[in-house]
């Protein structure tokens, strides 16, 4: 589409440089701060016909973003040359191509420490070439966002969705969200940076979303108008200062663990980690108040419930009303919002009188269903089934999921 | 940097140490110092780790003399030997990851820029041979053909000094060292030819051997970098333990390496040129150079 394309530039012209700064008159300019509030539930929403790419791309213009990061992987590309498309037209301060994802990763991260708010996106094999950097921002507090536009990882070489990914970055301290739909990507995004900016979060926040099924399908999502922007970050309100030479340095930023061998330093070392992971669990609240918290749950009195994250949630909501229209059963459903911090609480008491769980995932080594079984052991005497899982980018038909619901009924899928 | 966070509180003002007095009274924040001065002002890097006679802890020392205005600039590192004085300077410095420097320059620099449209910031990438040529070799040609607005300096000690002496990209071919015990097989790199390629508005090459000359360069890099674009500073900075150089001898072992293959040279684009003469207009026509010093002129 023409204006995912960004500045139009023929062959042999000399490039424009696209204007820094919101050029006065533009609609980019007149654009109107309003709070998080104000943003997330009182401003009047219309509904539109977008992509999941489109949907970030809106969150993107009313997220008051200075610098965003890019770096072409499939199925992300759409996302950040539309980002780019935001900066040539002001919404956005500063935006350029990296060299490649450990490049863009350590950008951003210097990025976020200038106090600016700071974005990136990937997908896949881009994530896990950046993770080096990745799995560092959170003991740097770090507040900015990254997309995840999930897809396969592992060979053979695959561009379709496949979640296994996320696996390797739920241990690394970071917040970590996974969007459903179009409407999740949208709001989760802008939510993203007002709890990764919170004094006692401080945190990098990762949203994910099922490459394809939503990064290039369309669905309904209801936006806030987009003559409205976030408030800016304030780095001055953070747990640890912006590296700006305005305000005295964070100590472990210059005199690392590393620079010792010895018990204080494990001990700083041990002592930080604690409390990475101490503020990924004060941004509950937050969760809380501006996502309508970690979990959502539907029918929590069945004797079987569903826990999905991501499109393994859409899928489960339509093998619930099929059980319940078609067949007269009735399902329940938890949708994970929130992986990090992972809802244990929430799937205790939503899981409470389960007799059987399943756990259906987009991806081969299940790490939903560990979390779950993680979350639940000794609190639930349920079965948990570790399934149904496709990967490789095969779909998960509802009937598939009711196959495994009901074992003994047979579905064609 | 807002002088408020180094001025002392005056209720505890008799509590702080020495060292903290002579930083606020006698430092170099918004009053420059010459390297003709060391011994009278509290230096930005004083008390440090490094090894006893290490060439790298003079250059380090000098950079910060160097240093246009330190008080709004942000260092940059990653492992190696030099971190390990860069972090007991009294300016930000951050510590990255492995070979990240560039990348996480180019982001802060950026990021800097929409926040400070009035005050410049100046970013010095201070990293070792095996940090910028090896393992961040990436970031930094990408860092130069962007054009990123921060200078690199590579303390080059031909070797990979704080993992134990391993040979590194820029060893000389034939050193033998650990993980070259046949000698290293292939040349030194040329990061300043690829400089050149990279049209890097500011290069030179040095030696902690004339002080005065280190510190100039340093300063004409960062004013370079804060206007025009991409500069480098390739520094010999020579690891006396694993070259086993008598501490002593360390100064004489510069001058031999200078002298036979590490000249001072300094090439400059026009556009910097003009610039440098703009802000600082010659005092008087250039005296000649000495027979190791060799001037170009980039076009």
């Amino acid at each position: 589409m023409a204006d995912s394309a960004g500045v139009e530039v023929k062959p042999g012209q000399a490039v424009q440089a696209p204007p820094q700064a919101a050029s006065a008159g533009s609609e980019a300019s007149r654009q109107r701060v309003v709070s998080p509030e104000y943003m997330f539930f009182e401003a009047p929403r219309e509904r539109a016909f977008i992509t999941g790419s489109e949907a970030a791309k809106e969150a993107i213009r009313r997220a008051n973003v200075d610098i965003a990061i890019s770096y072409p992987i499939t199925p992300q590309s759409e996302t950040m040359q539309q980002v780019g498309a935001l900066w040539a037209e002001g919404y956005v301060k500063e935006y350029y191509r990296g060299e490649e994802e450990f490049g863009v990763m350590s950008a951003i991260a210097g990025a976020s420490r200038s106090g600016a708010r700071s974005l990136t996106a990937t997908a896949g094999p881009g994530l896990m070439r950046g993770m080096e950097v990745v799995a560092s921002w959170p003991g740097g507090r770090m507040p900015l966002v990254l997309l995840i536009m999930c897809r396969v990882i592992n060979a053979p070489l695959s561009i379709q969705p496949d979640n296994a990914e996320l696996a390797y970055l739920l241990n690394s301290g970071n917040i970590i969200f996974h969007a459903e739909n179009q409407q999740d990507f949208f709001d989760f995004a802008l939510k993203a940076f007002i709890i990764s900016e919170k004094p006692e979060v401080t945190l990098p926040v990762a949203v994910a979303v099922d490459g394809f099924f939503v990064t290039h399908a369309r669905g309904y999502v209801m936006l806030p108008p987009s003559d409205i922007k976030l408030t800016p970050r304030d780095p001055y309100h953070e747990a640890i200062p912006a590296m700006d030479n305005e305000n005295p340095p964070a100590r472990i930023s210059r005199d690392a663990p590393i620079q010792k061998s010895n018990f204080i330093s494990y001990h700083v070392h041990a002592s930080w980690q604690q409390e990475v992971w101490a503020a990924v669990e004060r941004s509950r609240k937050y969760i809380d108040k501006y996502m309508g918290g970690l979990v959502e749950v539907v029918n929590p009195d069945a004797d079987t419930i569903i826990v999905a994250s991501g499109s393994a949630v859409s899928q489960s909501r339509e093998a619930v009303r099929q059980a319940e229209e078609d067949l007269g059963e009735r399902i329940g459903l938890v949708k994970v919002r929130s992986l990090r911090p992972f809802p244990t609480r929430e799937l205790r008491e939503a899981c409470k009188n389960a007799k059987r769980i399943l756990v259906p995932e987009f991806n081969c080594v299940g790490w939903l269903h560990r979390e779950v079984c993680t979350a639940l052991y000794g609190y639930s005497n349920a079965e948990i089934i570790p399934g149904p899982r496709v990967f490789g980018g095969i779909s998960l038909p509802t009937e598939m999921i009711l196959q495994y619901i009901f074992p003994d009924k047979k579905f064609a899928f | 940097m807002s002088f408020d966070n180094l001025k002392m509180s005056p209720a505890l003002e008799k509590y702080m140490t020495k060292e903290y007095r002579d930083l606020v009274e006698r430092g170099p924040y918004g009053k420059p110092k010459k390297v003709s001065e060391m011994g009278t002002f509290k230096e930005i890097l004083e008390e440090h780790p490094m090894c006893a006679g290490c060439a790298m802890t003079l250059f380090i020392r000098l950079t910060m003399i160097g240093l246009p205005n330190p008080e709004h600039t942000i260092l940059v590192g990653t492992a190696g030997c030099g971190r390990l004085a860069l972090t007991q300077t009294s300016i930000p410095f951050i510590y990255g990851n492995y070979g990240d420097t560039n990348a996480v320059a180019s982001g802060l620099k950026r990021g800097l820029a929409t926040r400070f449209a009035e005050q410049p910031k100046d970013v010095v990438v201070m990293a070792g041979d095996g940090g910028l040529a090896d393992i961040g070799f990436s970031a930094v040609m990408h860092s130069w053909f962007r054009k990123e607005k921060f200078t690199t300096i590579m303390l080059d000690n031909e070797v990979y000094g704080n993992t134990g002496g391993q040979e590194s990209g820029m060893t000389e071919r034939g050193a033998i060292l650990k993980m070259a015990p046949k000698g290293k097989q292939f040349e030194k790199m040329d990061m300043i030819g690829l400089a050149k390629t990279a049209n890097v508005a500011y290069i030179a090459r040095v030696t902690p051997t004339n002080p005065t000359r280190v510190a100039s360069t340093i300063r004409k890099a960062v004013l370079i970098a804060r206007e025009i674009g991409p500069t480098f500073i390739q520094a010999y900075t020579s690891c006396n333990i694993e070259y086993a150089i008598p501490t002593p001898k360390v100064m004489d072992d510069a001058k031999e390496v200078e002298s036979a293959r590490y000249g001072f040279m300094e090439i400059m684009s026009d556009e910097a040129r003009e610039y440098l003469e703009s802000i600082e207009p010659a005092k008087k026509p250039k005296a000649k150079k000495s027979e190791s010093e060799e001037s170009v002129t980039a076009n």
